[in-house]
């Protein structure tokens, strides 16, 4: 046996992969509505990033001759009040929406995280302090709270992705100091302590591995929601300027031309909101029994 | 119904009994809808129960036997279901009645009490009420005088000061009176067949004797029938009239307690009987015989225990809890006198001294609460305790606080054997990689001088499989998740784990409990070889006797934080001085020898 110790190596660190593979496919072939939001995510994905190179026509350049005009062969979702094709705003609008999104779910992920991993596995006083700091957040109707950071921070995209961060940290902290908590005393936290793992070691190695599955979960579900929030902010008039495309600010300006007929400037933006909400709202569901090795049989 | 009963069963059931049996089960096949398609749990199962007798299925786990009684309750899984065979239950066919009528059946003409009686209560009502809608449903009692019924059915179940018990919420009580309430619940409305499945399996064994007495004399006094699902032929021989053994879905031996045990037929029946921990035996013993004598005997010869310096010496050790509002209140009841308000600590550990020498196997063996394994932790240095000595090698641990541990030279030393193999062994890391977490973290100068620099960590997987290759762990089952593999095997991870360091004290923490019978002799014996292989010490942390005695050359009895008795495993087992030692020895059921 001693004679090829190498021969499993090799086996072991491919067929890591290809397990993963074929385990993704089972869930997806198992629930056919994973299979629809990883499908919807691909569409986003790609409109996100070769969207602005495909698109028939600049989404800034405006044309006041062709104002206003319903969806047509030339322009399939119509134009808006200076002409702009709502199309190519609506996929160019993609990539910006999407970076918010992940850049501020990425954010608040590894900050809530961390924090609450911190309170679950240590407890005391650092449980405490952050407890109390999301009794804080918590305290603010979460909307007007994103509205003040944004005010008072300056009204630009950076501060839209740390303000959705802020207002979604409870959220990652309440799950993970749970999860953490739980796991506290488990017998192979126990066990890597016996082998000589100081506390944070254990954290990063024990405890962050087991609780991935649920954030993964809570991830999917708050990225639909920062979606909402940008846009929401935009709608409202903070952080992304005209003319950017964006999806919130195409929809507050088409907003004013529903009364007087023109429903499309309005309803192609709010529809591909839509589309983005809920393919990560169904891709939550099917990630987690993706990521979860206990499912694997 | 009478047409296709074998005679053998015929046999067995009470002669007087002309009307039939109360529950019969011809050729029940059950099948699994799994991701790997259809899979048998039941095949061809046949058994018959007449009135006021009890049945004992006796098998491991996966061999079918509480899916065989799930199925007469008709409470499978959704996934689950019955391929073939009829299931009849006093002249009712249960395979193909209605939910309707089954749950009319269920709770008033059959019940069944579940493993973990805590799980089976409502946590947040007061157990009196939860009896009383037991009997309001099922029209036992009216609105008026429902506590008085309750009252009586407590009385029933030997709970002691009913009245205050009445308003008691689950988590104030023992295991053993959760139980106790689950089987009143069970009993309220006097069904004709109780089906219990594994009952008292994490219960001590005093309470197991006391809550199996109370299940036989109140189903006998009522002429019930009894299924007794366990996996302990002790316990099958000690309570049951007719024994079933299950294997792998099948009934492989179906006789009356009294010949099972004497003159079993099937091998697999004789496999398990010697697999049982009994009185008069030693650890090869427990393998079949074919087993036994194939495996190169480990050195007969008894390990050089020196008397000179004592391994691990531990003095006057006490750990105090603070003792919070809620369980004091709870022992005020249960003591009966009141607390000192002034008494604000609880002492788990009462000032206990012992030694394990160089090379020695020692026994912790007491009840849950007893402060065993409060004990074994503070000596792993996991946790601090309130005052003592514990002196390691010279060295005295104890001072060192259990958080700076882990960085202490002396860690890779003292290592631990858990006692659930499943929630000590990571979900996320696969066996090889769980196996060499010690090596990665502490082994780094061992694995350097004996294979040269682990860079590339080859020379550490070499050592890996090393390790699986001493605790008998088939190499190509190292890339698998805990998850899949089998008990044994993950109890076989959890040893190669603590044992890769080499440390010269291992404590072992109830390292069988949660394995089958087969298992835990593989287990044993598999420990017991190591330990000379390596010249380990044990400190072997458990409840149960018998199994003790097959691996320590000395026992420690603790109660209640103190020691009570200490001495030679023969002598504790043979000549018990004092009286706890005598009951709890009493209290273990084994198959008649």
């Amino acid at each position: 046996m001693t004679a090829v110790p190498s021969a499993p190596a090799r086996r072991r660190s491919s067929g890591g992969l290809m397990a993963t593979l074929k385990h993704a496919h089972y869930v997806i072939s198992d629930n056919p509505v994973t299979g629809l939001a990883f499908f919807m995510l691909l569409v986003l994905v790609l409109a996100a990033l070769v969207g602005p190179f495909l698109v028939p026509y600049d989404p800034l350049a405006s044309n006041t001759m062709a104002a206003l005009q319903p969806p047509s062969a030339a322009h399939w979702f119509g134009t808006d009040q200076l002409g702009r094709d709502i199309l190519s705003r609506v996929v160019v609008a993609t990539r910006l929406d999407l970076a918010i999104a992940v850049f501020s779910v990425a954010l608040v992920f590894a900050a809530g995280g961390i924090a609450g991993i911190a309170a679950g596995f240590f407890g005391g006083w650092t449980d405490r302090i952050v407890g109390r700091i999301c009794d804080t957040i918590m305290a603010f109707p979460l909307f007007v709270l994103a509205m003040g950071i944004v005010a008072a921070l300056g009204n630009t995209v950076t501060n839209i992705v740390i303000a959705t961060a802020i207002i979604n940290f409870p959220l990652y902290a309440r799950v993970a100091r749970s999860e953490a908590a739980i796991r506290r005393q488990a017998g192979f936290v126990q066990a890597a302590r016996l082998t000589g793992n100081s506390e944070w070691r254990i954290v990063l190695t024990q405890i962050l591995p087991n609780i991935l599955p649920i954030m993964m979960v809570q991830m999917s579900l708050t990225m639909g929601y920062a979606i909402l929030n940008a846009a929401g902010l935009s709608f409202i008039g903070l952080g992304v300027r005209p003319p950017t495309s964006e999806w919130g600010i195409m929809v507050a300006e088409g907003a004013t031309f529903i009364v007087s007929g023109e429903w499309w400037i309005a309803l192609f933006p709010g529809l591909a909101l839509m589309f983005a909400v809920f393919c990560f709202n169904l891709l939550g569901d099917g990630l987690r029994d993706i990521v979860d090795p206990q499912r694997r049989t | 119904m009478h047409g296709v009963v074998d005679p053998a069963t015929v046999a067995l059931a009470p002669a007087e009994e002309a009307r039939g049996p109360l529950l019969n089960v011809r050729d029940l096949t059950v099948e699994f809808a799994t991701r790997r398609g259809l899979v048998r749990a039941v095949e061809k199962v046949n058994l018959t129960l007449a009135k006021g007798e009890t049945l004992g299925i006796v098998g491991e786990s996966g061999s079918g036997k509480s899916v065989t009684s799930y199925t007469v309750m008709r409470i499978l899984d959704r996934a689950g279901h019955i391929a073939e065979g009829a299931i009849t239950f006093s002249g009712i066919d249960v395979a193909h009645a209605s939910e309707r009528e089954m749950r009319d059946l269920r709770g008033r003409e059959m019940s069944m009490i579940f493993q973990n009686p805590r799980a089976a209560l409502n946590p947040i009502r007061k157990v009196g009420h939860q009896i009383g809608d037991v009997l309001l449903q099922h029209v036992q009692a009216q609105p008026g005088n429902v506590k008085e019924k309750v009252i009586d059915v407590l009385n029933q179940v030997r709970i002691a000061r009913p009245e205050e018990r009445y308003h008691a919420y689950p988590f104030e009580l023992s295991g053993g009176m959760c139980q106790r309430i689950v089987i009143a619940l069970a009993l309220a409305c006097r069904p004709q067949l109780l089906i219990a499945d594994e009952p008292t399996t994490g219960l001590d064994v005093t309470t197991q004797k006391a809550v199996m007495e109370l299940v036989t004399e109140l189903t006998r006094a009522r002429g019930m029938s009894t299924i007794l699902i366990t996996h302990d032929l002790g316990l099958a021989a000690t309570y049951c009239d007719t024994v079933m053994v299950m294997e792998k879905g099948k009934v492989v031996e179906t006789a009356p307690a009294e010949q099972i045990f004497r003159n079993p037929q099937h091998a697999y029946t004789r496999k398990l009987m010697r697999a049982t921990p009994r009185p008069g035996i030693t650890l090869k013993d427990l393998l079949p015989e074919a087993e036994a004598e194939a495996g190169a005997a480990p050195p007969v010869a008894p390990m050089v225990v020196s008397d000179a310096v004592p391994l691990l010496k531990v003095e006057a050790l006490v750990k105090e809890y603070p003792r919070q509002g809620a369980p004091s209140a709870f022992l005020a009841k249960f003591t009966g006198k009141a607390v000192d308000p002034k008494d604000a600590t609880f002492r788990a550990v009462d000032g206990i001294s012992f030694e394990v020498k160089k090379g020695e196997s020692v026994g912790l063996v007491g009840e849950s609460g007893c402060g065993k394994s409060t004990t074994s932790t503070i000596v792993m240095r996991l946790i601090d305790s309130t005052s003592g000595r514990i002196t390691f090698d010279g060295q005295d641990i104890g001072a060192i606080p259990a958080r700076e541990f882990a960085h202490h030279p002396l860690r890779r030393r003292i290592q631990m054997v858990f006692q659930d193999p499943t929630e000590s062994l990571n979900p996320r890391y696969t066996a090889a990689r769980a196996i060499a977490d010690p090596l990665l973290r502490m082994g780094g100068k061992d694995i350097k001088g004996t294979f040269g620099g682990f860079g590339g960590g080859s020379a550490l997987e070499d050592k890996v499989e090393e390790l699986a290759r001493m605790v008998g762990l088939p190499a190509d089952l190292l890339d698998r998740f805990p998850h899949q593999l089998s008990g044994g095997q993950k109890a076989r991870v959890g040893i190669a784990r603590a044992i890769a360091l080499k440390p010269d004290l291992v404590i072992l923490d109830e390292p069988t409990a949660a394995l089958d019978v087969s298992v835990q002799a593989v287990v044993l014996n598999l420990l017991e070889e190591l330990k000379h292989t390596l010249g380990m010490s044990y400190l072997f942390v458990s409840h149960d006797l018998h199994v003790v005695r097959l691996l320590c050359d000395r026992v420690i009895v603790m109660r209640q934080g103190r020691v009570v008795e200490e001495g030679t495993s023969e002598q504790v087992l043979e000549a018990p001085k004092d009286a706890y030692t005598r009951e709890l020895i009493a209290a273990i059921p084994h198959p008649p020898v």
